[in-house]
């Protein structure tokens, strides 16, 4: 069962915010750590992917609920 | 003798192989660390090219790509110390520093500058947006590791000494080395 391991809010943050912000929250985190980033900007949900696919890391979960958006990251 | 030598043959297309495996290797991991860097050239110090050029160098840094920033001409005046109102050492370069404003934030718009209105209304809705203001990115991209290179040549011909420029810099550098990052970046953008 896998278990997030950190929460990164960065509601409210509009562009570049959120990526630096996750981008932070995972130079403290371990490799295979599962990070959850909330976000409410809209070009999240273009630039988490793209994001991931720079980065190497994996994106397992992308999802939206009530214009908040929720992702899941797995720290390459 | 003919068995000798097809030993040697052997043990040297053996020697061939490994030089190959080896060059292809590093070729690909060559290209590997050359996908994973971006080089731009800050030409423009408006707020309105400087922004984005940060946008863009926060975000790769963030992508875990290598970021260098090459400030040159009009953009080495975003690198300028915010309390540093004049630079240049004779009246001209003096002169040109107060007509292109030192440090970015007294950076003009490219156009629907208004006398500043329009600088002060995009960095208002920025802030309503919470878009970091240049200013906020210029620090957070020097966190991050992002290389940031003034240009000697700039530094000269406007008379900007090393002491007027903000700290964290790396050595200003020439149009060679400023064409070696580029070369060696899958990125390379003219802003």
């Amino acid at each position: 069962m896998d278990v997030i391991t950190a929460t990164v809010d960065a509601r409210g943050q509009s562009c570049p915010g959120p990526l630096v912000t996750l981008h932070r929250a995972l130079r403290d985190a371990a490799q295979g750590d599962l990070l959850e980033l909330l976000a409410t900007d809209p070009g999240s949900r273009s630039d988490v992917p793209s994001w991931a696919e720079l980065s190497g890391n994996e994106l397992i979960e992308a999802g939206e609920d009530t214009g908040v958006y929720r992702y899941v990251i797995r720290k390459a | 003798m003919s068995q000798g030598s097809a030993t040697t043959t052997t043990a040297d297309e053996a020697a061939l192989r490994r030089l190959i495996d080896e060059a292809l290797a590093e070729r690909e991991q060559g290209a590997h660390d050359k996908e994973n860097k971006i080089t731009i050239v800050a030409w423009d110090g408006h707020l309105d090219r400087v922004w984005p050029t940060l946008i863009l160098s926060t975000t790769a840094a963030a992508s875990g790509m290598q970021v260098s920033v090459f400030f040159t001409f009009w953009g080495l005046f975003a690198l300028v110390k915010p309390e540093k109102r004049r630079t240049g050492k004779k009246w001209m370069t003096k002169a040109l520093s107060v007509m292109n404003p030192a440090a970015l934030k007294r950076a003009k718009l490219s156009r629907y500058n208004f006398a500043g209105l329009g600088p002060w209304m995009l960095s208002k809705v920025a802030g309503d947006y919470k878009t970091p203001h240049p200013t906020e990115l210029l620090e957070t991209a020097r966190d991050m590791g992002v290389r940031l290179l003034p240009c000697q040549m700039t530094m000269d011909l406007m008379g900007v000494k090393r002491e007027d420029l903000i700290d964290g810099l790396e050595e200003p550098i020439g149009a060679a080395t400023a064409l070696l990052e580029m070369k060696g970046s899958a990125i390379q953008l003219f802003i």
